[in-house]
């Protein structure tokens, strides 16, 4: 211990209290800090890059899921439009089916009136033709059976008779 | 036949067992010494010089242990040479003196100043006068001693020291700017210490919450007393960290800041010890505050104790050498030299780590935040 005390130089201690505080203080400002300043920096960094990153991969999840359910609607979309189309399509050869029917049962109507005017006007022709053709007859024969009056007459009859019949 | 996987112990211990009984083998050597001195002496009168081999090594270790008022690499003993240089000399003796070391003559002659007459005796600086006459009693000189601010060759380490982690860390802290906050050059060795310091050290001792304002004192404290630790074990002949008054103002520090950023937790626990019964409290509280005291100290006497018996044991089985003489002997000391010196760094890294963490503990201590009421909650 009295060599401890007699060794104890108290020039070295003021010099070392002085160089000491002194390094404390200028090492505090020009490195500590900074270092201790950087190396935090770094750290929280890493920490958010690891936290954005699986920030990215949830919200790519996200637009993952997101694309699906859109890609999803498309399709059902896709699909309703598909079955109006098919409908809207059934139904226009549906109407045009019905149309055309009417039409040409209309048509049918109107070639029967036409042929039936046709049919009055020939049965008129041959109406005409026929009385013609009786006259005719019926001067041939009153030329030539113009003797036998009885009879004759009996054949006249019978003949408009048959005429009027047709 | 059993054999050890540890040949080298056994080497050490074998070696280690030795090493008395080829010390004290050679009676003869001691009454030569004994003449010797005694007819030295007796020439000389006080101031004892020593000559044969042993107390040469034992004077030269006692020498270098002590701080040096000038900054010597080796020296000649036949011619008396002295290689290296000298530093200067500040007293504060009614007023400032300011010479140079030389002036002394490695210790053996007078310096004369404005006047004023100093001896070096033992690196220590008394007043005398013009003949250098020293009053000694019980061993020690009873002469005047002046206040000395020498810049002492641990002066020089402290500077260097100090001048080297200025660069070191400043040149680290501009390398995160530079490089986008990844570091580079020398620093980026010490980055991993630094971080070391803060993860192992600071915040488990002090906690997180407190930890920040403590960080430049311990990060220094610990580099500070490393690197000195590591110049003492080069051949330069530091012994810093082996001086009492180098810890001592680091125990200082340690304990003053401990002291003044100390919450009211801390005092409360010192002066009025809670949870006890009321006389215990008083004879608690100056137990306490000694404790607080006592801690820095042994702190102090760690540091000092591991670095100047590491320093001792070196030196003397380095000096094992000389005294042996003979191949096996100094070949086994050289082997035995270089294990401890290897020993010696892990002290170093191991003294800075345990003085570091014990101020971050006593820091710590300063800080708890009341844990007893949380404990009820």
């Amino acid at each position: 211990m009295d060599k401890l005390i007699n060794d104890f130089s108290f020039g070295l201690f003021i010099w070392q209290i002085a160089i000491f505080v002194g390094l404390i203080l200028l090492l505090k400002k020009f490195a500590w800090k900074p270092i201790l300043d950087a190396v935090n920096d770094r750290e929280e960094g890493i920490k958010n890059a690891l936290l954005s990153a699986e920030n990215a991969r949830k919200e790519m999840q996200n637009l993952q899921a997101d694309n699906q359910r859109i890609l999803q609607e498309a399709r059902l979309e896709r699909d309703n439009m598909l079955k109006d189309a098919r409908e809207m399509k059934e139904k226009m050869v549906a109407d045009a089916k019905n149309e055309a029917q009417a039409q040409g049962l209309k048509m049918i109507e109107q070639a029967k009136a036409a042929i039936e005017s046709e049919k009055n006007a020939a049965m008129a022709e041959l109406k005409l033709q026929v009385s013609t053709l009786s006259l005719s007859i019926a001067e041939k024969i009153l030329k030539d059976e113009l003797s036998n009056k009885e009879a004759q007459t009996k054949l006249v009859e019978k003949m408009l008779g048959d005429v009027k019949l047709n | 036949m059993v054999i050890s996987n540890k040949p080298l112990r056994f080497i050490l211990a074998t070696l280690v067992a030795c090493l008395p009984l080829i010390s004290f083998a050679n009676p003869e050597q001691d009454t030569v010494k004994v003449k010797t001195e005694v007819a030295h002496e007796a020439a000389e009168g006080t101031h004892a010089e020593p000559t044969d081999v042993k107390s040469k090594i034992k004077a030269f270790i006692n020498h270098h242990l002590l701080d040096a008022h000038d900054f010597t690499f080796l020296a000649n003993e036949e011619t008396g040479e002295h290689y290296g240089f000298s530093l200067p000399i500040i007293l504060w003796d009614n007023g400032l003196q300011v010479f140079s070391s030389s002036k002394f003559h490695h210790g053996e002659e007078t310096a004369e100043h404005n006047g004023n007459f100093y001896v070096l005796h033992h690196e220590k600086i008394y007043k005398t006068d013009a003949s250098g006459t020293l009053t000694q009693e019980h061993g020690h000189p009873t002469n005047a001693t002046p206040l000395d601010l020498s810049i002492t060759k641990s002066v020089v380490g402290i500077l260097g020291i100090a001048v080297l982690m200025f660069v070191l860390f400043t040149g680290l802290a501009k390398s995160y700017a530079k490089n986008g906050g990844i570091a580079t050059g020398a620093g980026r060795f010490f980055e991993p210490l630094v971080l070391y310091v803060r993860d192992e050290i600071a915040i488990p001792n002090i906690g997180e919450k407190g930890y920040k304002k403590y960080m430049s004192y311990l990060l220094t404290i610990f580099f500070f007393i490393f690197f000195l630790n590591i110049l003492g074990l080069t051949p330069l002949g530091f012994n810093v960290t082996g001086n009492i008054a180098i810890t001592a103002s680091l125990a200082l520090l340690t304990y003053l800041i401990t002291t003044f950023t100390a919450n009211k937790n801390y005092w409360g626990h010192i002066f009025w010890m809670p949870g006890v019964p009321t006389p215990m409290k008083f004879i608690l509280a100056p137990i306490e505050l000694l404790g607080t005291i006592i801690k820095p100290f042994s702190l102090m006497i760690r540091l000092y104790a591991n670095i100047l018996a590491g320093h001792v044991v070196l030196m003397s089985i380095i000096g094992l050498m000389f005294i042996f003489k003979s191949w096996i002997g100094s070949t086994l000391s050289f082997g035995l030299a270089f294990a401890l010196s290897i020993l010696e760094i892990l002290v170093a890294f191991l003294q800075a780590y345990i003085f570091t963490m014990l101020s971050a503990l006593y820091f710590g201590a300063g800080n708890e935040e009341h844990h007893h009421e949380e404990a009820h909650h």
